[in-house]
Protein backbone atom coordinates (compact mmCIF):
# COMPACT_ATOMS: atom_id res chain seq x y z
CA UNK A 1 0.00 0.00 0.00
CA UNK A 2 1.44 3.35 -1.08
CA UNK A 3 0.17 5.59 1.72
CA UNK A 4 1.51 8.83 0.28
CA UNK A 5 -0.21 8.19 -3.06
CA UNK A 6 -3.49 7.39 -1.32
CA UNK A 7 -3.32 10.39 1.02
CA UNK A 8 -2.72 12.66 -1.96
CA UNK A 9 -5.67 11.02 -3.72
CA UNK A 10 -7.92 11.59 -0.68
CA UNK A 11 -6.89 15.25 -0.58
CA UNK A 12 -7.36 15.58 -4.33
CA UNK A 13 -10.89 14.20 -4.26
CA UNK A 14 -11.90 16.07 -1.09
CA UNK A 15 -10.85 19.39 -2.59
CA UNK A 16 -13.63 19.94 -5.18
CA UNK A 17 -16.25 19.09 -2.60
CA UNK A 18 -14.87 21.09 0.32
CA UNK A 19 -13.73 24.11 -1.69
CA UNK A 20 -15.81 24.00 -4.88
CA UNK A 21 -19.03 23.40 -2.96
CA UNK A 22 -18.67 26.64 -1.01
CA UNK A 23 -17.60 28.69 -4.01
CA UNK A 24 -21.16 29.70 -4.88
CA UNK A 25 -22.60 32.00 -2.15
CA UNK A 26 -26.12 30.72 -2.93
CA UNK A 27 -25.47 27.80 -0.51
CA UNK A 28 -26.17 30.16 2.41
CA UNK A 29 -29.72 30.64 1.18
CA UNK A 30 -30.47 27.12 -0.07
CA UNK A 31 -28.63 25.08 2.55
CA UNK A 32 -28.95 27.19 5.69
CA UNK A 33 -31.87 29.61 5.53
CA UNK A 34 -34.36 27.33 3.73
CA UNK A 35 -33.79 24.32 6.06
CA UNK A 36 -34.29 26.71 8.98
CA UNK A 37 -37.87 27.23 7.81
CA UNK A 38 -38.53 23.49 8.15
CA UNK A 39 -37.01 23.53 11.63
CA UNK A 40 -39.11 26.55 12.56
CA UNK A 41 -42.27 24.70 11.52
CA UNK A 42 -41.52 21.87 14.00
CA UNK A 43 -40.55 24.33 16.74
CA UNK A 44 -43.83 26.25 16.41
CA UNK A 45 -45.74 22.97 16.30
CA UNK A 46 -44.20 21.79 19.58
CA UNK A 47 -44.75 25.22 21.17
CA UNK A 48 -48.41 25.18 20.10
CA UNK A 49 -48.81 21.76 21.71
CA UNK A 50 -47.11 22.99 24.88
CA UNK A 51 -44.25 20.46 24.62
CA UNK A 52 -41.27 20.86 27.00
CA UNK A 53 -38.73 23.48 25.85
CA UNK A 54 -36.11 20.82 25.35
CA UNK A 55 -37.99 19.69 22.20
CA UNK A 56 -36.88 22.89 20.47
CA UNK A 57 -33.29 21.76 21.02
CA UNK A 58 -34.08 18.27 19.71
CA UNK A 59 -35.47 19.78 16.52
CA UNK A 60 -32.48 22.06 15.94
CA UNK A 61 -29.94 19.24 16.41
CA UNK A 62 -32.05 16.92 14.24
CA UNK A 63 -32.40 19.62 11.59
CA UNK A 64 -28.65 20.17 11.51
CA UNK A 65 -27.99 16.44 11.19
CA UNK A 66 -30.46 16.32 8.28
CA UNK A 67 -27.81 18.07 6.21
CA UNK A 68 -25.43 15.14 6.74
CA UNK A 69 -28.08 12.55 5.88
CA UNK A 70 -28.99 14.37 2.66
CA UNK A 71 -25.30 14.76 1.81
CA UNK A 72 -24.73 11.03 2.30
CA UNK A 73 -27.79 10.10 0.22
CA UNK A 74 -27.33 12.49 -2.67
CA UNK A 75 -23.66 13.35 -2.73
CA UNK A 76 -22.16 10.05 -1.61
CA UNK A 77 -24.51 7.21 -2.52
CA UNK A 78 -25.46 8.42 -5.99
CA UNK A 79 -22.16 10.15 -6.70
CA UNK A 80 -20.55 7.39 -8.78
CA UNK A 81 -23.61 7.45 -11.02
CA UNK A 82 -22.98 11.12 -11.79
CA UNK A 83 -19.24 10.54 -12.07
CA UNK A 84 -19.95 7.86 -14.66
CA UNK A 85 -22.16 10.22 -16.65
CA UNK A 86 -19.46 12.90 -16.79
CA UNK A 87 -16.63 10.49 -17.58
CA UNK A 88 -14.85 10.98 -14.25
CA UNK A 89 -15.47 7.42 -13.06
CA UNK A 90 -13.33 5.83 -15.77
CA UNK A 91 -10.52 8.24 -14.93
CA UNK A 92 -10.77 7.31 -11.25
CA UNK A 93 -10.85 3.61 -12.08
CA UNK A 94 -7.80 3.66 -14.32
CA UNK A 95 -5.73 5.72 -11.87
CA UNK A 96 -3.30 3.77 -9.65
CA UNK A 97 -4.60 4.80 -6.20
CA UNK A 98 -6.90 2.62 -4.12
CA UNK A 99 -10.47 3.36 -5.10
CA UNK A 100 -11.27 3.62 -1.40
CA UNK A 101 -9.23 6.85 -1.48
CA UNK A 102 -11.78 8.33 -3.86
CA UNK A 103 -14.61 7.36 -1.52
CA UNK A 104 -12.68 8.62 1.51
CA UNK A 105 -11.99 11.90 -0.29
CA UNK A 106 -15.65 12.29 -1.19
CA UNK A 107 -16.60 11.57 2.43
CA UNK A 108 -14.04 13.95 3.91
CA UNK A 109 -14.98 16.74 1.49
CA UNK A 110 -18.67 16.08 2.21
CA UNK A 111 -18.11 16.24 5.98
CA UNK A 112 -16.23 19.54 5.74
CA UNK A 113 -18.79 21.11 3.39
CA UNK A 114 -21.79 19.90 5.36
CA UNK A 115 -20.29 20.85 8.71
CA UNK A 116 -20.12 24.47 7.59
CA UNK A 117 -23.81 24.27 6.72
CA UNK A 118 -24.83 22.32 9.85
CA UNK A 119 -22.96 24.65 12.18
CA UNK A 120 -24.60 27.65 10.49
CA UNK A 121 -28.01 26.05 11.02
CA UNK A 122 -27.30 25.33 14.71
CA UNK A 123 -25.94 28.82 15.40
CA UNK A 124 -28.92 30.51 13.73
CA UNK A 125 -31.38 28.11 15.38
CA UNK A 126 -29.92 28.61 18.85
CA UNK A 127 -29.93 32.40 18.47
CA UNK A 128 -33.43 32.64 17.01
CA UNK A 129 -35.14 30.12 19.31
CA UNK A 130 -33.06 30.81 22.46
CA UNK A 131 -32.10 27.19 23.04
CA UNK A 132 -30.06 26.30 26.13
CA UNK A 133 -27.57 23.45 25.90
CA UNK A 134 -25.47 21.89 28.62
CA UNK A 135 -22.09 20.88 27.23
CA UNK A 136 -20.74 19.21 30.35
CA UNK A 137 -18.90 16.38 28.55
CA UNK A 138 -17.35 18.07 25.52
CA UNK A 139 -14.88 15.22 24.91
CA UNK A 140 -17.58 12.57 24.84
CA UNK A 141 -19.80 14.81 22.71
CA UNK A 142 -17.01 15.28 20.19
CA UNK A 143 -16.29 11.53 20.18
CA UNK A 144 -19.97 10.74 19.54
CA UNK A 145 -20.26 13.38 16.81
CA UNK A 146 -17.09 12.31 14.97
CA UNK A 147 -17.88 8.59 15.27
CA UNK A 148 -21.41 9.24 14.01
CA UNK A 149 -20.02 11.04 10.97
CA UNK A 150 -17.49 8.29 10.26
CA UNK A 151 -20.15 5.59 10.55
CA UNK A 152 -22.65 7.60 8.49
CA UNK A 153 -20.17 8.35 5.73
CA UNK A 154 -18.97 4.73 5.92
CA UNK A 155 -22.54 3.79 5.10
CA UNK A 156 -22.44 6.34 2.28
CA UNK A 157 -19.24 4.72 0.96
CA UNK A 158 -20.95 1.34 0.99
CA UNK A 159 -23.99 2.72 -0.85
CA UNK A 160 -21.75 4.45 -3.34
CA UNK A 161 -19.99 1.17 -4.15
CA UNK A 162 -23.23 -0.74 -4.48
CA UNK A 163 -24.90 1.97 -6.55
CA UNK A 164 -21.93 2.22 -8.93
CA UNK A 165 -23.44 -0.12 -11.45
CA UNK A 166 -27.11 0.57 -10.75
CA UNK A 167 -27.45 3.74 -12.76
CA UNK A 168 -30.80 5.39 -12.27
CA UNK A 169 -31.85 2.66 -9.83
CA UNK A 170 -29.59 4.39 -7.33
CA UNK A 171 -31.59 7.57 -7.75
CA UNK A 172 -34.86 5.79 -6.93
CA UNK A 173 -33.32 3.99 -3.97
CA UNK A 174 -32.12 7.26 -2.45
CA UNK A 175 -35.55 8.80 -3.01
CA UNK A 176 -37.10 5.81 -1.28
CA UNK A 177 -34.84 6.08 1.76
CA UNK A 178 -34.90 9.83 2.32
CA UNK A 179 -38.22 10.42 4.10
CA UNK A 180 -38.63 7.13 6.06
CA UNK A 181 -35.28 7.68 7.76
CA UNK A 182 -36.48 11.05 9.05
CA UNK A 183 -39.15 9.07 10.88
CA UNK A 184 -37.31 5.98 12.09
CA UNK A 185 -34.15 7.81 13.10
CA UNK A 186 -36.11 10.40 15.08
CA UNK A 187 -34.78 13.52 13.39
CA UNK A 188 -37.43 15.73 15.01
CA UNK A 189 -38.36 13.81 18.18
CA UNK A 190 -36.72 11.42 20.71
CA UNK A 191 -36.37 8.13 18.83
CA UNK A 192 -37.52 6.05 21.80
CA UNK A 193 -41.04 7.38 21.15
CA UNK A 194 -41.43 4.97 18.21
CA UNK A 195 -40.83 1.98 20.50
CA UNK A 196 -37.62 0.58 21.93
CA UNK A 197 -37.17 -2.40 19.59
CA UNK A 198 -38.24 -0.51 16.50
CA UNK A 199 -35.76 2.23 17.35
CA UNK A 200 -33.08 -0.38 17.98
CA UNK A 201 -33.70 -1.75 14.47
CA UNK A 202 -33.38 1.77 13.08
CA UNK A 203 -29.94 1.96 14.71
CA UNK A 204 -28.54 0.35 11.54
CA UNK A 205 -28.60 3.94 10.28
CA UNK A 206 -25.82 5.48 12.41
CA UNK A 207 -27.57 8.83 12.71
CA UNK A 208 -30.24 7.19 14.92
CA UNK A 209 -27.78 6.40 17.70
CA UNK A 210 -25.67 9.50 17.04
CA UNK A 211 -28.62 11.85 17.41
CA UNK A 212 -29.88 10.07 20.51
CA UNK A 213 -26.46 10.18 22.19
CA UNK A 214 -25.88 13.84 21.33
CA UNK A 215 -29.31 14.78 22.66
CA UNK A 216 -28.59 12.98 25.92
CA UNK A 217 -25.26 14.79 26.22
CA UNK A 218 -26.65 18.22 25.31
CA UNK A 219 -29.99 18.19 27.11
CA UNK A 220 -29.24 15.95 30.08
CA UNK A 221 -31.79 14.14 32.21
CA UNK A 222 -34.84 15.52 30.47
CA UNK A 223 -33.96 13.36 27.47
CA UNK A 224 -35.43 9.91 27.18
CA UNK A 225 -32.41 8.13 25.75
CA UNK A 226 -32.59 4.85 23.87
CA UNK A 227 -29.41 3.33 25.35
CA UNK A 228 -26.61 4.63 27.61
CA UNK A 229 -24.34 7.03 25.70
CA UNK A 230 -21.24 4.82 26.03
CA UNK A 231 -23.13 1.83 24.64
CA UNK A 232 -24.33 3.94 21.73
CA UNK A 233 -20.77 5.14 21.12
CA UNK A 234 -19.49 1.55 21.12
CA UNK A 235 -22.20 0.49 18.65
CA UNK A 236 -21.35 3.47 16.43
CA UNK A 237 -17.68 2.44 16.44
CA UNK A 238 -18.61 -1.09 15.42
CA UNK A 239 -20.86 0.18 12.60
CA UNK A 240 -18.16 2.57 11.39
CA UNK A 241 -15.64 -0.26 11.03
CA UNK A 242 -18.23 -2.66 9.56
CA UNK A 243 -19.47 -0.19 6.93
CA UNK A 244 -15.97 0.82 5.81
CA UNK A 245 -14.79 -2.80 5.52
CA UNK A 246 -17.99 -3.73 3.66
CA UNK A 247 -17.51 -0.73 1.33
CA UNK A 248 -13.97 -1.93 0.55
CA UNK A 249 -15.13 -5.39 -0.51
CA UNK A 250 -18.22 -4.09 -2.32
CA UNK A 251 -16.12 -1.62 -4.29
CA UNK A 252 -13.67 -4.34 -5.31
CA UNK A 253 -16.50 -6.61 -6.41
CA UNK A 254 -18.29 -3.84 -8.29
CA UNK A 255 -15.10 -2.81 -10.06
CA UNK A 256 -14.58 -6.39 -11.21
CA UNK A 257 -18.18 -6.68 -12.39
CA UNK A 258 -17.92 -3.30 -14.11
CA UNK A 259 -14.82 -4.41 -16.02
CA UNK A 260 -16.41 -7.72 -16.89
CA UNK A 261 -19.74 -6.33 -18.05
CA UNK A 262 -18.43 -3.09 -19.52
CA UNK A 263 -20.39 -0.89 -17.13
CA UNK A 264 -17.69 1.43 -15.82
CA UNK A 265 -18.38 3.79 -18.69
CA UNK A 266 -21.52 4.95 -20.44
CA UNK A 267 -22.33 3.28 -23.77
CA UNK A 268 -21.28 6.30 -25.79
CA UNK A 269 -17.99 6.81 -23.92
CA UNK B 1 12.53 -4.49 -29.38
CA UNK B 2 10.07 -4.70 -26.46
CA UNK B 3 6.38 -4.40 -27.00
CA UNK B 4 4.36 -1.73 -25.19
CA UNK B 5 1.16 -3.51 -26.19
CA UNK B 6 0.58 -7.15 -27.13
CA UNK B 7 -2.94 -8.14 -28.13
CA UNK B 8 -3.33 -11.84 -28.82
CA UNK B 9 -6.53 -13.19 -30.41
CA UNK B 10 -8.83 -10.92 -28.44
CA UNK B 11 -12.58 -11.05 -28.73
CA UNK B 12 -14.95 -8.85 -26.76
CA UNK B 13 -18.63 -9.61 -26.67
CA UNK B 14 -21.22 -7.38 -25.06
CA UNK B 15 -23.88 -9.81 -23.94
CA UNK B 16 -27.48 -9.39 -23.01
CA UNK B 17 -29.40 -11.31 -20.40
CA UNK B 18 -28.80 -15.07 -20.36
CA UNK B 19 -26.63 -16.34 -23.15
CA UNK B 20 -28.08 -14.18 -25.87
CA UNK B 21 -25.17 -12.41 -27.58
CA UNK B 22 -25.87 -8.78 -28.44
CA UNK B 23 -22.75 -7.55 -30.16
CA UNK B 24 -19.23 -8.69 -30.95
CA UNK B 25 -17.23 -5.46 -30.65
CA UNK B 26 -13.86 -7.15 -31.24
CA UNK B 27 -13.48 -10.33 -33.23
CA UNK B 28 -10.24 -12.30 -32.75
CA UNK B 29 -7.82 -9.41 -33.18
CA UNK B 30 -4.07 -9.52 -32.66
CA UNK B 31 -1.52 -6.72 -32.82
CA UNK B 32 1.76 -5.57 -31.27
CA UNK B 33 2.84 -2.00 -30.62
CA UNK B 34 6.54 -1.34 -30.10
CA UNK B 35 7.80 0.81 -27.24
CA UNK B 36 8.37 4.35 -28.48
CA UNK B 37 5.93 3.98 -31.35
CA UNK B 38 3.09 6.30 -32.31
CA UNK B 39 0.51 3.77 -33.39
CA UNK B 40 -2.81 4.61 -35.02
CA UNK B 41 -6.12 2.76 -35.02
CA UNK B 42 -8.18 3.91 -37.95
CA UNK B 43 -11.77 2.95 -38.42
CA UNK B 44 -15.35 4.22 -38.63
CA UNK B 45 -17.65 4.73 -35.63
CA UNK B 46 -18.53 1.38 -34.10
CA UNK B 47 -15.45 -0.36 -35.54
CA UNK B 48 -14.24 -1.42 -32.07
CA UNK B 49 -11.52 1.19 -31.53
CA UNK B 50 -12.86 2.48 -28.22
CA UNK B 51 -13.57 -1.05 -26.95
CA UNK B 52 -9.94 -1.97 -27.60
CA UNK B 53 -8.74 1.18 -25.82
CA UNK B 54 -10.93 0.41 -22.78
CA UNK B 55 -9.38 -3.05 -22.58
CA UNK B 56 -5.87 -1.60 -22.87
CA UNK B 57 -6.75 1.00 -20.22
CA UNK B 58 -7.80 -1.78 -17.78
CA UNK B 59 -11.42 -0.61 -17.79
CA UNK B 60 -12.82 -3.62 -19.60
CA UNK B 61 -11.96 -7.31 -19.62
CA UNK B 62 -11.52 -9.22 -22.88
CA UNK B 63 -14.05 -12.02 -23.41
CA UNK B 64 -11.34 -14.19 -25.00
CA UNK B 65 -7.64 -13.89 -25.71
CA UNK B 66 -4.87 -12.16 -23.78
CA UNK B 67 -3.58 -8.60 -23.58
CA UNK B 68 -0.30 -7.42 -22.11
CA UNK B 69 0.42 -3.73 -21.57
CA UNK B 70 3.97 -2.65 -20.70
CA UNK B 71 4.72 -6.31 -20.02
CA UNK B 72 1.79 -6.89 -17.63
CA UNK B 73 -1.43 -8.83 -18.06
CA UNK B 74 -4.48 -6.52 -18.11
CA UNK B 75 -6.65 -9.01 -16.24
CA UNK B 76 -4.37 -10.02 -13.38
CA UNK B 77 -1.75 -7.28 -13.11
CA UNK B 78 -3.81 -4.19 -13.83
CA UNK B 79 -2.47 -2.40 -10.76
CA UNK B 80 1.05 -2.46 -12.22
CA UNK B 81 -0.20 -0.98 -15.48
CA UNK B 82 -2.31 1.88 -14.13
CA UNK B 83 0.52 3.98 -12.70
CA UNK B 84 2.22 4.08 -16.11
CA UNK B 85 -0.67 4.84 -18.47
CA UNK B 86 -3.17 7.60 -19.10
CA UNK B 87 -6.02 8.22 -21.49
CA UNK B 88 -7.68 11.19 -23.17
CA UNK B 89 -10.94 10.95 -25.09
CA UNK B 90 -12.43 13.37 -27.57
CA UNK B 91 -15.45 15.33 -26.38
CA UNK B 92 -14.57 14.55 -22.78
CA UNK B 93 -16.50 16.44 -20.10
CA UNK B 94 -14.55 15.15 -17.11
CA UNK B 95 -13.48 17.35 -14.21
CA UNK B 96 -15.53 19.81 -12.20
CA UNK B 97 -16.91 23.03 -13.66
CA UNK B 98 -16.68 24.93 -10.36
CA UNK B 99 -12.93 24.33 -10.16
CA UNK B 100 -10.40 26.24 -12.22
CA UNK B 101 -8.35 24.66 -15.00
CA UNK B 102 -5.32 24.52 -12.71
CA UNK B 103 -7.29 23.01 -9.81
CA UNK B 104 -8.75 20.29 -12.04
CA UNK B 105 -5.32 19.38 -13.38
CA UNK B 106 -3.86 19.34 -9.88
CA UNK B 107 -6.70 17.10 -8.65
CA UNK B 108 -6.15 14.48 -11.35
CA UNK B 109 -2.37 14.60 -10.81
CA UNK B 110 -2.94 13.70 -7.15
CA UNK B 111 -4.59 10.42 -8.13
CA UNK B 112 -1.18 9.44 -9.49
CA UNK B 113 0.63 10.68 -6.38
CA UNK B 114 2.57 13.37 -8.25
CA UNK B 115 4.29 15.63 -5.66
CA UNK B 116 2.50 19.02 -5.73
CA UNK B 117 5.66 20.94 -6.70
CA UNK B 118 6.36 18.63 -9.65
CA UNK B 119 2.70 18.75 -10.68
CA UNK B 120 2.76 22.56 -10.62
CA UNK B 121 5.88 22.72 -12.81
CA UNK B 122 4.46 20.28 -15.35
CA UNK B 123 1.11 22.06 -15.41
CA UNK B 124 2.70 25.45 -16.04
CA UNK B 125 4.89 24.02 -18.79
CA UNK B 126 2.00 22.26 -20.53
CA UNK B 127 -0.42 25.18 -20.09
CA UNK B 128 2.13 27.42 -21.75
CA UNK B 129 2.76 24.99 -24.61
CA UNK B 130 -0.98 24.81 -25.30
CA UNK B 131 -1.43 28.58 -25.00
CA UNK B 132 -3.75 28.09 -22.05
CA UNK B 133 -1.78 29.87 -19.34
CA UNK B 134 -4.12 32.88 -19.36
CA UNK B 135 -7.06 30.56 -18.65
CA UNK B 136 -5.32 28.64 -15.87
CA UNK B 137 -7.34 30.35 -13.14
CA UNK B 138 -10.64 30.43 -15.02
CA UNK B 139 -13.44 28.13 -13.87
CA UNK B 140 -13.74 25.21 -16.29
CA UNK B 141 -17.40 25.90 -16.93
CA UNK B 142 -16.50 29.30 -18.40
CA UNK B 143 -13.99 28.14 -21.04
CA UNK B 144 -14.64 27.04 -24.63
CA UNK B 145 -14.90 23.47 -25.94
CA UNK B 146 -11.48 23.71 -27.60
CA UNK B 147 -9.90 25.01 -24.40
CA UNK B 148 -11.54 22.21 -22.40
CA UNK B 149 -10.15 19.62 -24.77
CA UNK B 150 -6.68 21.16 -24.49
CA UNK B 151 -7.07 20.90 -20.71
CA UNK B 152 -8.02 17.24 -21.08
CA UNK B 153 -4.95 16.57 -23.19
CA UNK B 154 -2.81 18.30 -20.55
CA UNK B 155 -4.48 16.12 -17.90
CA UNK B 156 -3.30 13.06 -19.80
CA UNK B 157 0.28 14.23 -20.03
CA UNK B 158 0.71 15.84 -16.61
CA UNK B 159 1.30 12.39 -15.08
CA UNK B 160 4.15 11.78 -17.56
CA UNK B 161 2.82 8.37 -18.68
CA UNK B 162 4.96 5.76 -20.44
CA UNK B 163 1.97 4.90 -22.62
CA UNK B 164 -0.92 7.16 -23.48
CA UNK B 165 -4.17 6.35 -25.25
CA UNK B 166 -5.77 9.13 -27.23
CA UNK B 167 -9.27 8.25 -28.34
CA UNK B 168 -10.31 10.71 -31.07
CA UNK B 169 -8.54 13.60 -29.26
CA UNK B 170 -9.45 16.22 -31.87
CA UNK B 171 -13.09 15.17 -32.29
CA UNK B 172 -15.33 18.17 -32.96
CA UNK B 173 -12.55 20.74 -32.58
CA UNK B 174 -11.86 23.66 -34.89
CA UNK B 175 -8.84 23.65 -37.19
CA UNK B 176 -6.60 25.72 -34.90
CA UNK B 177 -7.25 23.66 -31.78
CA UNK B 178 -6.73 20.42 -33.75
CA UNK B 179 -3.47 21.71 -35.18
CA UNK B 180 -2.20 22.72 -31.74
CA UNK B 181 -2.96 19.28 -30.32
CA UNK B 182 -1.45 17.41 -33.30
CA UNK B 183 1.68 19.52 -33.20
CA UNK B 184 2.09 18.79 -29.47
CA UNK B 185 1.59 15.03 -29.95
CA UNK B 186 4.17 14.88 -32.73
CA UNK B 187 6.71 16.77 -30.59
CA UNK B 188 6.03 14.66 -27.49
CA UNK B 189 6.84 11.39 -29.24
CA UNK B 190 9.92 12.91 -30.89
CA UNK B 191 11.26 14.53 -27.69
CA UNK B 192 10.61 11.63 -25.30
CA UNK B 193 12.13 8.44 -26.68
CA UNK B 194 10.64 5.26 -25.27
CA UNK B 195 7.22 6.79 -24.66
CA UNK B 196 4.40 5.16 -26.60
CA UNK B 197 1.21 6.63 -27.96
CA UNK B 198 -1.85 4.85 -29.26
CA UNK B 199 -4.13 7.13 -31.21
CA UNK B 200 -7.58 6.24 -32.48
CA UNK B 201 -9.09 8.46 -35.07
CA UNK B 202 -11.38 8.50 -38.02
CA UNK B 203 -9.54 11.49 -39.49
CA UNK B 204 -7.35 9.98 -42.22
CA UNK B 205 -5.07 13.01 -42.42
CA UNK B 206 -4.39 12.84 -38.70
CA UNK B 207 -3.38 9.17 -38.90
CA UNK B 208 -1.31 9.74 -42.05
CA UNK B 209 0.47 12.75 -40.59
CA UNK B 210 1.21 11.44 -37.10
CA UNK B 211 1.48 7.67 -36.98
CA UNK B 212 4.48 5.38 -37.45
CA UNK B 213 2.10 2.51 -38.13
CA UNK B 214 -1.62 2.31 -38.62
CA UNK B 215 -4.07 -0.57 -38.13
CA UNK B 216 -7.26 -0.31 -40.14
CA UNK B 217 -10.12 -1.73 -38.13
CA UNK B 218 -13.69 -2.37 -39.19
CA UNK B 219 -16.48 -4.39 -37.55
CA UNK B 220 -14.13 -5.59 -34.83
CA UNK B 221 -11.47 -6.96 -37.18
CA UNK B 222 -8.07 -5.63 -38.17
CA UNK B 223 -7.99 -5.49 -41.95
CA UNK B 224 -4.42 -4.25 -42.40
CA UNK B 225 -1.56 -3.01 -40.22
CA UNK B 226 1.53 -1.25 -41.56
CA UNK B 227 3.16 2.15 -41.96
CA UNK B 228 1.02 4.71 -43.86
CA UNK B 229 3.46 4.63 -46.79
CA UNK B 230 3.40 0.83 -47.00
CA UNK B 231 -0.37 0.80 -46.77
CA UNK B 232 -0.56 3.26 -49.64
CA UNK B 233 1.85 1.09 -51.61
CA UNK B 234 -0.78 -1.65 -51.42
CA UNK B 235 -2.65 0.43 -53.96
CA UNK B 236 0.14 0.52 -56.52
CA UNK B 237 -2.09 -1.28 -58.97
CA UNK B 238 -5.01 0.89 -58.08
CA UNK B 239 -5.71 4.46 -59.18
CA UNK B 240 -7.78 7.13 -57.52
CA UNK B 241 -10.08 9.53 -59.39
CA UNK B 242 -11.98 12.47 -57.89
CA UNK B 243 -15.09 13.36 -59.87
CA UNK B 244 -17.15 16.45 -59.06
CA UNK B 245 -20.70 16.32 -60.37
CA UNK B 246 -24.04 17.96 -59.90
CA UNK B 247 -26.10 16.05 -57.34
CA UNK B 248 -28.13 13.26 -58.88
CA UNK B 249 -30.39 10.47 -57.54
CA UNK B 250 -28.60 7.24 -56.67
CA UNK B 251 -25.35 8.96 -55.79
CA UNK B 252 -24.69 6.47 -53.00
CA UNK B 253 -25.61 3.33 -54.89
CA UNK B 254 -23.31 2.77 -57.82
CA UNK B 255 -23.80 -0.60 -59.47
CA UNK B 256 -20.88 -3.02 -59.26
CA UNK B 257 -18.54 -2.70 -62.21
CA UNK B 258 -15.47 -4.68 -63.22
CA UNK B 259 -12.40 -2.67 -62.24
CA UNK B 260 -14.15 -0.53 -59.58
CA UNK B 261 -12.83 -1.36 -56.12
CA UNK B 262 -14.77 1.16 -54.09
CA UNK B 263 -15.96 4.74 -53.84
CA UNK B 264 -16.92 7.38 -51.32
CA UNK B 265 -19.32 10.27 -52.00
CA UNK B 266 -19.74 13.57 -50.20
CA UNK B 267 -22.47 16.09 -50.99
CA UNK B 268 -21.48 19.74 -50.87
CA UNK B 269 -24.54 21.93 -51.48
CA UNK B 270 -25.98 21.04 -54.87
CA UNK B 271 -22.77 19.29 -55.91
CA UNK B 272 -21.21 15.94 -55.12
CA UNK B 273 -17.59 14.98 -54.79
CA UNK B 274 -16.94 11.28 -55.30
CA UNK B 275 -13.62 9.48 -54.93
CA UNK B 276 -13.31 6.27 -56.95
CA UNK B 277 -10.58 3.68 -56.37
CA UNK B 278 -10.18 1.61 -59.55
CA UNK B 279 -7.76 -1.08 -60.63
CA UNK B 280 -8.60 -0.69 -64.30
CA UNK B 281 -8.81 2.88 -65.61
CA UNK B 282 -11.11 1.74 -68.41
CA UNK B 283 -13.96 1.57 -65.91
CA UNK B 284 -13.99 5.39 -65.71
CA UNK B 285 -15.89 5.70 -68.99
CA UNK B 286 -18.50 3.31 -67.62
CA UNK B 287 -18.76 5.37 -64.41
CA UNK B 288 -19.19 8.59 -66.42
CA UNK B 289 -21.89 6.97 -68.53
CA UNK B 290 -23.70 5.84 -65.36
CA UNK B 291 -23.55 9.36 -63.89
CA UNK B 292 -24.90 10.86 -67.14
CA UNK B 293 -27.68 8.25 -67.35
CA UNK B 294 -28.81 9.28 -63.85
CA UNK B 295 -28.94 12.95 -64.83
CA UNK B 296 -25.64 13.96 -63.19
CA UNK B 297 -23.31 16.41 -64.96
CA UNK B 298 -19.53 16.15 -64.68
CA UNK B 299 -18.01 19.41 -63.44
CA UNK B 300 -14.44 18.28 -62.85
CA UNK B 301 -12.43 15.08 -63.02
CA UNK B 302 -8.93 14.51 -61.65
CA UNK B 303 -6.54 11.71 -60.91
CA UNK B 304 -4.91 11.85 -57.45
CA UNK B 305 -2.20 10.29 -55.27
CA UNK B 306 -3.29 7.46 -53.03
CA UNK B 307 -4.17 8.40 -49.45
CA UNK B 308 -5.06 6.35 -46.39
CA UNK B 309 -8.68 6.99 -47.22
CA UNK B 310 -8.13 5.22 -50.53
CA UNK B 311 -6.57 2.31 -48.66
CA UNK B 312 -9.64 2.20 -46.44
CA UNK B 313 -12.01 2.28 -49.43
CA UNK B 314 -9.90 -0.42 -51.09
CA UNK B 315 -10.08 -2.67 -48.00
CA UNK B 316 -13.63 -2.01 -46.86
CA UNK B 317 -15.34 -1.04 -50.10
CA UNK B 318 -16.75 2.18 -48.63
CA UNK B 319 -15.56 5.44 -47.05
CA UNK B 320 -15.32 6.36 -43.39
CA UNK B 321 -17.92 9.12 -43.34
Amino acid sequence: MDWLLNLRAVKGRAYPRAVGGLREPSWMFFDTLLPLLGIAAFVFYYQALGAPEVYTGYVIIGGAMTAYWLNVLWSMATQFYWEKETGNLELYMMAPMSKMSVLAGMALGGMILTSVRAVSTIVLGVIIFQVEMDISSPGLLAAVFITTLIALYGLGMLFSSLYMLWGRGAWHMSNLMQEPIYLVSGFYFPVREIGFYFALGAAIIPITLGLDAMRQLLFGNETQGLLPVTTELALLLVSAVAFIVAAHFALKKMEYLGRKEGRLTMRWQ
Amino acid sequence: MRYAIEVDHVTRVFGGKGDKVHAKALDDISLQVDEGELFGLLGPNGAGKTTLIKILATLLLPSEGSVRVLGHDVVKEYNKIRARINMVSGGEISGYGLLTVRENLWMFSQFYGIPPKVARQRMDDLLERFGLLDKADAKVRTISTGQKQKMNVIRGFVTDPDLIYLDEPTLGLDVNASLAIRSFLRKWVKDTPGKTMLLTTHYMVEADELCDRVAIIDQGRILACDSPSNLKRMLKRATTFDIETTAFPGLDSMPSMDGLQGYNSKSVGDRALTRFVVNDEAVISEIISHISSKGGRIIALGKSEATLEDVFIHLVGRGLE
